[in-house]
């Protein structure tokens, strides 16, 4: 059988290597405690996800994926186009985990998702079974100043090239007020639909992208969680909450009425006025009796 | 007095001359093929667009089937608050038997790419004439490997592999060093300048963890002919972990077996090599007998290794 070390029969340790063996462990435990601050703090930064970087689909939260990713890369060799990388030491994201860049090489969305299977630990969510479901980040037209579409011109290669096109970006129309007779085709984002696969920014025609992806965290702001909007809250309960639905009484003179659809002002009592035609509008259906009604009162 | 560092003066010139060159590096070179096998089965696949191996020693997948994963790794992401998917349950208990049954810290000497590093340091420290032995307590290892569970929890992330220099080599040979390459550098500097085997025997965490995996492994170095032991102190001067020979190599007066039971001896099979005498040998960590007549008794002395 196994016999134990002599060190361990040893009875009662002399007081000078006790205190030794205590100042050495202290000596030690100090070094390790202010290793491990350094490392600590380090790794606190390395979560501060830098807005060039995406994660894979199906990526946690920056906070969570940090402590899920164990950096075996096996997303990256599982990727058919190349897009994932592992961060290097030098590189303002945490070390070994996997990231992309959307100018470099975005993601073509697989149907079939290979990275997420291929995840060992679940970082990358196998909850995600629907491509378009993905949010690796969220496209903003950052710069207005120079997308061409913003100049009136039709660029439209961010609209044309997004895989979920007409949801995920569509087109809006707006006056242009430069030439003040065209339209400008304003390319628009849904965050509702835009996965920030970053095609977009990949194909933006400028030296430098006017639309580009940002994690979502950066790109997304969010409302008070006690904000209610008026108009959805009336139409989901089918009628005002705060009060019941009253008609707005305008002090009109007797005989006239409102209209709140589109009709305007009503006369109830025809002929009332001489000069109408007696369709109850106040304007006749000659401009001239309108226009000498008022030159008549004026005198 | 001061060892010259000449060829003929080193640990082993005695193994090479009884033994021949090959025999008296027997081990090492099957340490070498086994630590560079390893690495070009992840490297085949990047190189050559054939993989018999994907991902890296964190986690891996051989032949698209059989899933691995560190359980060092592993057990940090649960202390960070995440519940792994079964794929890296499953793989790190493969791993985890694995490392049970043969030893630890065989990762240590026979997988992890880092040792090639530290050996070479070694190698460069014995050769230049450095000397001295590390100011560093060997336990500040089991120091280390606390902190970095206490980090995880604390800080949600992998603190750890930030900065882990075993991880980051392997990875950074398969993936992509960019600078990583300055930690391994300062990892050589540290065993080279500063501390005599300094970070696999004194730092590394992940070898303290394997080390914890040893406990029990049944894959050991015995010393079963050490009667024969002439004291010539080659095997201390080539072993990385100089504490764990001692107490059975000379330990038959009280009564000690010959088998090396210390977990953190990392079965380089270093102190077979360059015993002249062939005191040391492969084998299980049972028939560890004080009585060496005995301890032999149902085993092959000559094979050098035991049938398991």
């Amino acid at each position: 059988m196994h016999t134990r070390s002599p060190a361990k029969q040893r009875s009662a340790p002399n007081p000078a290597s006790r205190r030794r063996f205590l100042l050495d462990s202290a000596r030690t435990a100090g070094g390790v405690a202010l290793f491990s601050l350094g490392i600590g703090l380090y790794a606190r930064q390395s979560t501060s996800q830098p807005p060039q970087a995406l994660r894979p689909p199906g990526a946690l939260d920056e906070n969570s994926f940090t402590g899920a990713c164990i950096r075996c890369g096996l997303c990256v060799r599982d990727c058919p186009y190349d897009t994932l990388k592992l961060a290097t030491l030098d590189e303002p994201i945490a070390t070994g985990t996997p990231y992309f860049t959307a100018r470099d090489v975005p993601c073509e969305m697989c149907d079939d998702i290979p990275c997420v299977v291929a995840c060992p630990t679940g970082a990358l969510d196998h909850g995600l079974d629907n491509i378009d479901d993905a949010r690796m980040g969220l496209a903003v037209l950052i710069d207005e100043e120079n997308c061409l579409n913003f100049q009136g011109l039709r660029c439209d290669v961010c609209y044309r090239i997004c895989p979920v096109i007409d949801e995920a970006i569509t087109l809006e129309l707006r006056a242009n007020t430069r030439s003040g007779k065209h339209a400008l085709f304003i390319p628009t984002v849904h965050s509702d639909r835009c996965t920030g696969c970053g095609k977009c920014e990949r194909a933006c025609v400028l030296e430098k992208a006017a639309i580009k992806v940002l994690p979502l965290q950066l790109a997304k702001g969010e409302l008070g969680h006690h904000y209610r909007w008026g108009w959805k809250e009336k139409d989901r309960a089918g009628s005002s909450l705060v009060a019941p639905d009253r008609r707005h009484r305008f002090n009109l003179p007797e005989g006239q009425r409102y209209d709140y659809a589109h009709e305007g002002l009503i006369f109830d009592g025809i002929g009332n006025d001489p000069d109408a035609s007696g369709n109850g509008s106040p304007f006749g259906d000659d401009p001239l009796s309108t226009l000498n009604r008022g030159i008549r009162e004026a005198k | 007095m001061k060892r010259p560092p000449n060829l003929e003066g080193r640990a082993g010139a005695n193994a090479v001359a009884s033994k021949g060159r090959l025999r008296a590096n027997t081990w090492l070179l099957a340490r070498r093929f086994s630590q560079l096998s390893i690495l070009t089965l992840f490297l085949i696949g990047p190189w050559f667009d054939i993989w018999p191996v994907r991902g890296n020693l964190s986690s891996s997948r051989v032949i698209d089937v059989l899933p691995l994963t560190d359980p060092y790794v592993l057990i940090q992401s649960v202390f960070a608050g995440h519940s792994p998917e079964s794929t890296a349950i499953t793989g790190a208990l493969i791993v985890l038997l694995f490392y049970l049954l043969v030893g630890g810290r065989v990762y240590c000497s026979w997988v992890c790419p880092v040792n090639m590093v530290t050996d070479a340091a070694h190698w460069l420290r014995e050769r230049t004439g450095i000397s001295g032995a590390s100011q560093l307590s060997r336990t500040t290892r089991y120091w280390l490997l606390g902190a970095t569970f206490i980090l995880a929890s604390v800080t949600g992330v992998i603190a750890w592999e930030t900065v882990n220099p075993v991880s980051m080599l392997h990875r950074g040979l398969i993936f992509g060093m960019g600078m990583s390459w300055l930690v391994v550098a300062a990892v050589f500097l540290l065993d080279f300048l500063v501390s005599r085997r300094g970070w696999c025997s004194h730092l590394c965490p992940v070898g303290a963890f394997y080390s914890l995996l040893g406990f029990h492994s049944i894959v050991r170095v015995r010393a079963d002919a050490r009667e024969s032991c002439d004291d010539c102190m080659d095997c201390f001067m080539v072993c990385p972990e100089q504490r764990v020979i001692r107490p059975s190599l000379k330990g038959a007066d009280r009564g000690i077996g010959p088998v090396i039971t210390s977990p953190n001896c990392t079965n380089c099979g270093r102190c077979i090599d360059v015993c002249a005498k062939n005191v040391f040998r492969f084998g299980s960590r049972f028939r560890n007998y004080a009585n060496d007549a005995k301890s032999r008794e149902h085993s092959n002395p000559s094979s050098g290794v035991e049938v398991l």
